[in-house]
C-alpha cells in the first residue's frame, strides 16, 4: 500500500494547503511536515501531504538508472548513512 | 504528471529490462512486500519483463488482504447499530467478512459511507452532530498518521461524536515474522516505498543483518521497481546484505519524525492477528489511554459472533508468499474477482486480484 | 454456488444472489448478469435478445430506434452541466449509436417532495437546450411527485425514437478482425467530475463532464459512408464495459495502445490520485466506432469536422481472437488484459 501522487503546493494556510497536478487541486493537510513552502511538491495520500518530494533525489536516481555501464557491485542507491533522531 | 512520467518513460524501462538481463547471478525469489508494489507489477506486466531473472513473489502487505475476520464482522456490526455512520476507505467495501460485507450492509440499510480521507469522516461527524461517526482505520505505516490527525484534529474542534475503530498494521513486526518462517525462502525483499516514508530505513536493517536478505526501498512506477531489482540482483550477486533505498525522492534514513510522533500521541503498540500471518507480536496499534474515548472499540458494545473461514481459501499461503495465486484451487474458478471469496481477490491490490485483472494475455486462463 | 464455503447457519454470505447492490447498476459485470438473468431472460424476445443500446423494430417498411434511459445522477448539478443536459444527451446518444438522428423525445419527472422548483426549471432549461442542439423536441412526458426521501432530489426517464437510415447496419455483433477502433476525444471525463464533486472527494478539475449530443458527428460518419460496424457511447463501466460488449457479441479480440488512448490530465490526476482506472470510468459525450481499418481515414475526417469531434483519434483495433477479449498494449510494452468491471467505481487508498 499506498496510493499516494506528487502534487505541488499552491499555497498555504496554518496546517491546509491547496495542492495542484496536472489539473487537479485539492485542499489537503500539511500537518504531518514539519516544513513546507509553496512550490514545493509533495505526496497526498488520504488526504494528507506525507512528505515532500526531492527534486535532486529525483534527478539523482534517474542518473542513476542511466548509468547502465557502471560496476554492479557498487550500491546504487541513496546510502542509509548515520541516523539522526530516529524513533 | 510530474515526478511520475519520467518514471514510467518506456525507454529507460527497455534499458532497465537489458541491464537486469546482463547481470550475471542465478535466478532470484524477491518478495515485494507491499500490495502497491504487486499492483505496480501487475499493471505493467514486470513479471514477465525480468522471468528469467527474477522470481517476484507477492508478500502480506496489502492491509485489506490482512485485516481480520473478526475485525470485519465487529465494524459490520457497528454499521448496523441505529444513528451510526460508518465511514470506510472503499478498499474495504467489498471484502467478505464471515456473513456479509460493507457493501451488501450498505444495500440492507445500515449507514455506510465512502470517503477519501478520514478528514471527511471528521466533517462528515461535524455535520451530524446527532450520529455517531465511526471510521475504519485499516492501514499501516503511511495511513496511520493521517488517521492520528484526524482524531487530533477531532478532538480539538470538539467533535466528540467521532471514533476510529483500528485495524491498523505495522510493516517491520510482519517482516521479522516472514524471515523468521521455516518455509519461506526469498533472496531479496522490495520494501514498500510510502511506508518508508513515514518509518525511515533504519527498521529493516535486522533483515539485511541478521538474517543476511538484501532489501530495496523502492518507489511505484515502473522504472523504481526495475531499478530496485537491478539493485537488489546486483546485492545477491556480490554477495552483499544491506538496506539501499531506491526511493530517494520520497524516502530518507530517517523517515517522517512527526508523523510517527503524531501517531505515538494517539495510539500504542499492540499485538495483532493478520489474516494469514496469525498473531504476530507488536504489530499493531491501539488507541492509548490518553485518547481511549475516540476509540471505537470502547465506545460502542459490539459482539460479532465468532468468525468463520471460508473453506478451501488458502489467502493465508498466499499472502505468505509461500504459494503463487494459480496453485489455490479456488483461483479463476470459485474465486473471481466478480465473486471472491478471500480478501486476496477482493482486494484491488490482493496478490490474486493484481494476477487475475491483469493477467498477461498469453498465459491468461 | 458459495453455500458450501461457509458454516452452514441461517446468515449464510450469498455474495451476488439475492440483494440488489449499488453495483448492479455501475454498467459493470453484476449489471450485465441482472440484464441477463432477469430483463433479456423475462422479456424474452428476437429485438431484446440482440443487446443493442436502442431496439431496432421494423414498421411500415422503415427501421425504427427505440430508445429508453433513467438519469438519476448525484449530484444533480454538476461541472459541466445537470441532469437534464444529461438527459438529453443520453437519450440522443443512445439513439445515434443505432446510427438514427432523434425524431422525437419524451421525459419524464419523478420529483422528491420539497424540491426546489428554482432547480426544477434550471433541469428543464438544460433539457431543453441539449434538446434544441440536438434538433429533437419533447414532445411527451409525466410527472410524480414522491414523499420525501422515496427519490434523490429528482429523477429523469426518457424514451426516444428515430430512423435508422437504409444502408447503415450497425450492431454490437458487426465488429470484424482487421476492424479499427475510433473515439471522438478524451476518456473518463464525466465519471471523474461526478465523483470529484461528490462531498468528501473535493477535488477540483480543470475540466467538467464530457456531456454533449453526438448526433451530429455520427450523422457526419453516416453521410461520409464509413461502413460502419459498431457504434456504442461509453456510459456507466466506461469503455472497457463498452468494448468487453462489444468483443464478446461479435466474437472478437480488441486490441488498444496504451499510448493512444486520449485522457486530459485532470483524469489521469484524479484517476491515480482514487485509485481508478480511466477506461473504467464514464463518459457521456464520446463514441466509440468500429469500422473497416481502411474507412479509418475517411471517418477521422467526418468526425474532426463535426461537432465534439475535434479531437477524435484511433485508439486500437479488432484482431481475430482469443474471442471475447479486450486487451491493452502499455507504453512500456507487455500487453494486459482489460476486464469489465465488476461493480461500481470506487476510490481507494491502497
Amino acid at each position: 500500500m499506498c496510493l499516494a501522487i506528487p502534487m505541488k503546493v499552491i499555497s498555504i494556510e496554518g496546517a491546509r494547503a491547496v495542492v495542484e497536478q496536472a489539473g487537479a487541486r485539492r485542499a489537503v493537510s500539511v500537518g504531518l511536515l514539519d516544513e513546507v513552502n509553496a512550490g514545493d511538491y509533495v505526496l497526498v495520500h488520504a488526504g494528507y501531504a506525507i512528505a515532500r518530494v526531492d527534486e535532486e533525489e529525483a534527478r539523482h536516481t534517474l542518473e542513476l538508472v542511466k548509468q547502465l555501464a557502471g560496476p554492479l557491485d557498487e550500491p546504487q542507491g541513496r546510502p542509509p548513512g548515520p541516523v539522526e533522531g530516529a524513533a | 504528471m510530474k515526478y511520475v512520467d519520467e518514471f514510467r518513460d518506456p525507454r529507460a524501462v527497455a534499458e532497465l529490462v537489458e541491464a537486469i538481463r546482463r547481470i550475471n547471478a542465478p535466478r532470484a525469489r524477491l518478495m515485494e512486500v507491499c500490495g502497491t508494489h504487486t499492483m505496480s507489477i501487475a499493471r505493467y506486466g514486470l513479471r514477465e519483463l525480468i522471468e528469467k531473472q527474477a522470481d517476484l513473489i507477492a508478500g502480506p502487505g496489502c492491509p485489506v488482504c490482512v485485516t481480520a475476520q473478526g475485525d470485519i464482522d465487529w465494524f459490520l456490526e457497528a454499521a448496523r447499530l441505529p444513528g451510526v455512520i460508518a465511514t470506510t476507505f472503499g478498499d474495504m467495501m467489498r471484502v467478505p467478512g464471515s456473513f456479509s460485507s460493507l457493501e451488501r450492509a450498505r444495500a440492507q440499510g445500515a449507514g455506510v459511507r465512502v470517503v477519501y480521507s478520514p478528514a471527511d469522516a471528521v466533517e462528515l461527524a461535524r455535520r451530524h452532530p446527532d450520529r455517531q461517526v465511526v471510521f475504519f482505520g485499516v492501514g499501516f505505516e503511511t495511513t496511520a498518521p493521517a488517521v492520528a490527525m484526524s482524531v487530533l484534529e477531532a478532538r480539538g474542534e470538539g467533535v466528540t461524536n467521532y471514533s476510529v475503530f483500528s485495524a491498523h498494521k505495522l510493516i517491520p513486526p510482519a517482516l521479522k515474522a516472514l524471515v523468521a518462517a521455516p518455509d519461506l525462502a526469498v533472496d531479496g525483499f522490495i520494501c514498500p516505498g510510502h511506508v518508508s516514508v513515514i518509518i525511515g530505513s533504519r527498521p529493516y536493517e535486522f533483515v539485511a543483518r541478521e538474517h543476511g536478505v538484501p532489501c530495496v526501498i523502492a518507489g511505484f512506477e515502473p522504472v523504481d521497481v526495475l531499478q530496485s531489482v537491478r539493485m537488489l540482483l546486483a546485492q545477491v550477486a556480490a554477495g552483499r546484505s544491506e538496506v539501499e533505498i531506491e526511493y530517494g525522492r520520497a524516502v530518507t534514513p530517517e523517515g517522517n519524525p512527526r508523523a510517527r510522533a503524531i501517531v505515538g500521541e494517539v495510539f500504542e503498540v499492540v499485538d495483532a492477528r493478520w489474516r494469514g500471518l496469525g498473531d504476530v507480536p507488536d504489530s499493531g496499534l491501539a488507541f492509548n489511554a490518553a485518547h481511549a474515548d475516540m476509540d471505537a472499540r470502547r465506545r460502542f458494545d459490539v459482539e460479532p459472533p465468532p468468525a468463520v473461514e471460508p473453506a478451501g481459501c488458502r489467502c493465508g499461503e498466499v499472502l505468505r508468499g509461500v504459494i503463487q495465486p494459480e496453485e489455490c484451487g479456488l483461483f479463476g474458478r470459485r474465486c473471481t474477482p466478480r465473486e471472491p471469496v478471500g480478501a486476496c481477490m477482493v482486494s484491488s491490490e490482493g496478490a490474486c486480484a493484481a494476477r487475475y485483472r491483469y493477467r498477461r494475455t498469453e498465459s491468461a486462463k | 454456488m458459495s453455500e458450501d464455503l461457509h458454516a452452514p447457519s441461517g446468515d449464510i454470505y450469498a455474495p451476488f444472489g439475492d440483494i440488489i447492490l449499488l453495483s448492479h447498476g455501475a454498467g459493470g459485470q453484476l449489471m450485465a448478469e441482472l440484464i441477463d438473468r432477469l430483463f433479456v431472460a423475462g422479456f424474452d424476445n428476437p429485438v431484446l435478445r440482440r443487446r443493442e443500446d436502442s431496439g431496432v423494430i421494423e414498421i411500415a417498411g422503415s427501421r425504427l430506434a427505440l430508445t429508453t434511459d433513467s438519469f438519476v445522477v448525484t449530484p444533480v448539478v454538476f461541472p459541466g452541466g445537470d441532469i437534464g443536459k444529461l438527459a438529453a444527451c443520453g437519450t440522443v446518444n443512445d439513439l445515434a449509436a443505432a446510427g438514427a438522428q432523434p425524431a422525437a423525445m419524451a421525459a419524464s419527472f419523478i420529483l422528491e417532495e420539497g424540491l426546489e422548483q428554482a432547480l426544477l426549471r434550471r433541469v428543464v432549461e438544460s433539457l431543453r437546450a441539449a434538446a434544441d442542439e440536438a434538433g429533437v423536441a419533447v414532445v411527451t412526458g409525466d410527472t410524480k411527485v414522491v414523499p420525501k426521501g422515496a427519490a434523490d432530489t429528482l429523477f429523469i426517464t426518457t424514451a426516444g425514437v428515430g430512423l435508422v437510415p437504409p444502408n447503415v447496419e450497425i450492431s454490437a455483433s458487426a465488429a470484424r478482425p482487421g476492424d479499427a477502433v475510433l473515439i471522438n476525444g478524451g476518456i473518463g471525463e464525466h465519471g471523474a467530475a461526478i465523483m470529484c464533486a461528490r462531498e468528501g472527494i473535493d477535488l477540483q478539475l480543470d475540466i467538467g463532464s464530457d456531456c454533449a449530443p453526438l448526433n451530429r458527428l455520427v450523422g457526419a460518419l453516416v453521410e461520409a459512408g464509413c461502413d460502419l460496424h459498431c457504434m456504442r457511447d461509453p456510459t456507466r463501466g466506461g469503455v472497457s464495459a463498452a468494448l468487453n460488449e462489444i468483443a464478446e457479441q461479435s466474437g472478437v479480440c480488441i486490441e488498444l495502445d496504451e499510448e493512444s488512448l486520449p485522457v486530459a490530465p485532470a483524469v489521469q490526476t484524479a484517476c491515480e490520485l482514487l485509485g481508478l482506472d480511466p477506461l473504467q470510468v464514464a463518459n457521456e459525450g464520446k463514441m466509440l466506432v468500429i469500422l473497416p481499418q481502411q474507412r479509418a481515414e475517411r471517418a477521422l475526417a467526418a468526425m474532426r469536422g463535426a461537432p465534439y469531434g475535434a479531437a477524435s483519434t484511433v485508439i486500437g483495433r479488432v484482431l481475430d481472437g482469443p474471442a471475447g477479449r479486450v486487451q491493452l498494449r502499455t507504453a512500456i510494452g507487455p500487453t494486459r488484459i482489460i476486464d469489465r468491471p465488476v461493480g461500481e467505481p470506487m476510490p481507494r487508498i491502497c
